[in-house]
């Protein structure tokens, strides 16, 4: 018995092993400077220029345009992390209060329109999302950034089920009590999805957080820069015999990764719960 | 406080399903009406009407005076208690029993001191601070109790609310929901399928079966008079023997066995369920003769008296008799002449003789 228990932990070790790795390399790069990464490569001992890289990363204006800083992207990724995670939540949440309480006509068509939306992620609409997005002037806006990847079926879904699984009983009872469909939405079913929503909110998080593909063709001007973006920015500066600055590129790695891993870290609780949790 | 009146009440889903057909009770003020039956006889549905939660396809409901058809439930001035309770989860034991007062504008010092009133009669006082999921399973019972009193309605509906509790539970919350009852003199209508709840808490039981009234009447007349033999078999336990069996110039005939009738007693020249409860039949005494003879199968001991299952002829039977004597395997039977149950042999009614006609 014992020995088997040992083994299970040498291979959990091997496993966070693997997964730690990388993060310790990029972050103890981001602590030399350019030049000694440049010369001899990735570094896994501590470089002594942790203050310095960071305070560059996030406050030196860079950038094609030297406009950008570090800290600007932060904000802009939180902007969109937030506004993305939290639009999608109300929207996902109204959709599902709608199919799964009211009986309206072609409520199951409805429902199954927003659910074939899941064979068309973003990536399949792209062109005509950008051309929309053109026509309205949304180019370069949170707004144009925001608003064309919040209708989610995959939100709907989750919250649909999870609408279905609350006892008829509940509406019954408030019906009685005297709620009506907004009173009971707001001091019955909200409530009751806390768990529920801290889960979509932190998965939709980490989601829109790392979008890359749609932030590249919405915005052109370098102020609206995420920091997902702005890793692949620092590496494009190569003028004449300028190293790039691999060390702040890896500050930025380390930088983009925190909230979401910091979110999922203090919500784990709540998330699992969101995610298991029957007990209504 | 307040009469219901139901009226040529039928619901139709869609498609010819019809849950409720043409059913009418009148429900005096402060009366305690169960209404029984088996899963499916539209028990439930009849109740959600009354409540406003399904929609009446025919006939009226009246609440006090009024025709409350069209009315929303929140305001026909009635309360619910639910087989799982339905308190909401994420509210405290107080804002539970305050969130109707509360939605229909009642003032704060009002709802307060109702609650504090609500908290008393049911002894919940010190939980008030409490979430449903930290208390047991009697507690939130009382809780749903609660919510329905502090609303001070007209009328009481409960839907089979002592079905999620234990045996014992069950036993205590039955008795304390009839004296609260008693006690607040509000109308109840009560929904259950356990035919011992019905005999124990109802001032009037209404009998249900595929959506029709079988029988309205008082506990000791259902039990004792029933109407049918689907009543008969549906209240009491254990159920009462229905045995198939025939006239023969006014005495009863079983199989090989002949029951002699006396004049009053006599019984129609014809096919017929006869049935008796298994109370109602002893052991022949000294020099008595037998009406039938009995075949045991099996005795279930049940400490007060034992419970004899056995045949005559093909049709089963039990006899209720006092425990400790031993038994042989064949038991020689007398019936309680009185206390014989003719039903038609189709449409299962009860068919009247010359001495019930008579008085």
């Amino acid at each position: 018995m014992h020995k088997t228990k040992f083994l299970d932990h040498v291979i959990l070790l091997c496993g966070v092993f693997l997964m730690m790795a990388p993060v310790v390399v990029a972050f103890m790069t981001s602590t030399h400077d350019a030049v000694d990464v440049h010369m001899n490569g990735l570094q896994v001992t501590w470089g002594g220029h942790f203050t310095d890289t960071y305070k560059d990363m996030l406050l030196k204006k860079g950038g094609f345009t030297g406009e950008v800083t570090g800290a600007r992207m932060v904000m802009n990724s939180f902007i969109l992390g937030i506004g993305f995670a939290t639009g999608k939540v109300i929207l996902s949440m109204m959709a599902a209060y709608a199919i799964v309480y009211f009986r309206f006509r072609l409520g199951v068509v409805f429902f199954w329109m927003i659910f074939t939306t899941l064979l068309l992620p973003l990536e399949v609409r792209i062109l005509p999302s950008y051309e929309v997005m053109t026509k309205l002037g949304l180019v370069n806006t949170y707004t144009g950034l925001i608003v064309p990847l919040l209708a989610s079926a995959t939100g709907t879904f989750y919250f649909r089920q999870f609408f279905k699984s609350v006892p008829d009983e509940l509406l019954e009872a408030a019906r009685i009590d005297g709620a009506g469909p907004f009173k009971f939405f707001f001091d019955i079913l909200v409530p009751l999805s806390k768990t529920m929503i801290a889960a979509i909110f932190i998965i939709m998080f980490v989601y829109g957080w790392n979008q890359y593909l749609w932030p590249m063709l919405m915005t052109n001007e370098e102020s609206f820069y995420t920091l997902v973006r702005g890793i692949k920015q620092i590496l494009l500066v190569w003028v004449g015999s300028q190293i790039p600055e691999y060390n702040q590129a890896f500050a930025l790695a380390i930088l983009a990764m925190l909230p979401p891993v910091l979110i999922v870290v203090i919500f784990q609780s709540w998330f699992i719960k969101g995610l298991t949790e029957s007990d209504k | 406080m307040a009469q219901v009146t139901i009226e040529n009440v039928s619901k139709t889903y869609s498609g010819d399903m019809r849950a409720v057909n043409s059913v009418s009770i009148d429900i005096a003020d402060g009366e305690f009406i169960v209404l029984v039956g088996p899963s499916g006889c539209g028990k439930s549905t009849l109740l959600r009407m009354v409540a406003g939660l399904e929609a009446i396809t025919e006939g009226s409901i009246r609440i006090g005076e009024r025709v409350v058809n069209d009315v929303e439930p929140a305001e026909r001035d009635i309360a619910m208690v639910f087989q799982n309770y339905a308190l909401y989860p994420h509210m405290s034991v107080r804002q539970n029993l305050a969130y109707g007062l509360k939605n229909r504008g009642t003032p704060k010092p009002e709802i307060e001191k109702r609650v504090a009133d609500a908290a008393a009669i049911l002894e919940i006082g010190s939980y008030l601070d409490r979430k449903p999921r930290q208390l047991s399973g009697g507690q939130r019972q009382r809780v749903a109790m609660g919510r329905a009193i502090v609303r001070e309605p007209a009328a009481f509906l409960f839907d089979e609310p002592l079905s999620n509790l234990d045996a014992k539970l069950r036993v205590q919350m039955r008795g304390e929901i009839k004296q609260l009852q008693k006690r607040l003199g509000t109308t109840a209508l009560y929904v259950t399928h356990d035919q011992l709840e019905a005999m124990t808490m109802a001032d009037r039981i209404v009998v249900l079966n595929a959506g029709r009234i079988e029988q309205i009447g008082t506990p000791l007349e259902v039990y004792r008079n029933p109407e049918s033999a689907f009543v008969a078999s549906f209240i009491g336990s254990p159920a009462m023997n229905l045995v198939p069996a025939h006239g023969e110039s006014g005495n009863l005939r079983v199989g090989e066995h002949v029951v002699a009738m006396s004049n009053g007693h006599a019984v129609p020249d014809s096919q017929f369920m006869f049935g008796v409860r298994a109370e109602d039949i002893r052991l022949r005494g000294e020099g008595e003769d037998a009406d039938m003879e009995l075949t045991i199968d099996y005795v279930e001991e049940l400490g007060a008296g034992r419970l004899v299952h056995g045949r005559i002829g093909g049709a089963r039977l039990a006899v209720s008799l006092p425990s400790g004597e031993p038994l042989s395997d064949r038991l020689h039977l007398v019936l309680d002449r009185d206390r014989l149950h003719i039903f038609d042999h189709s449409t299962g009614r009860r068919v009247r003789r010359e001495m019930e006609t008579a008085g």
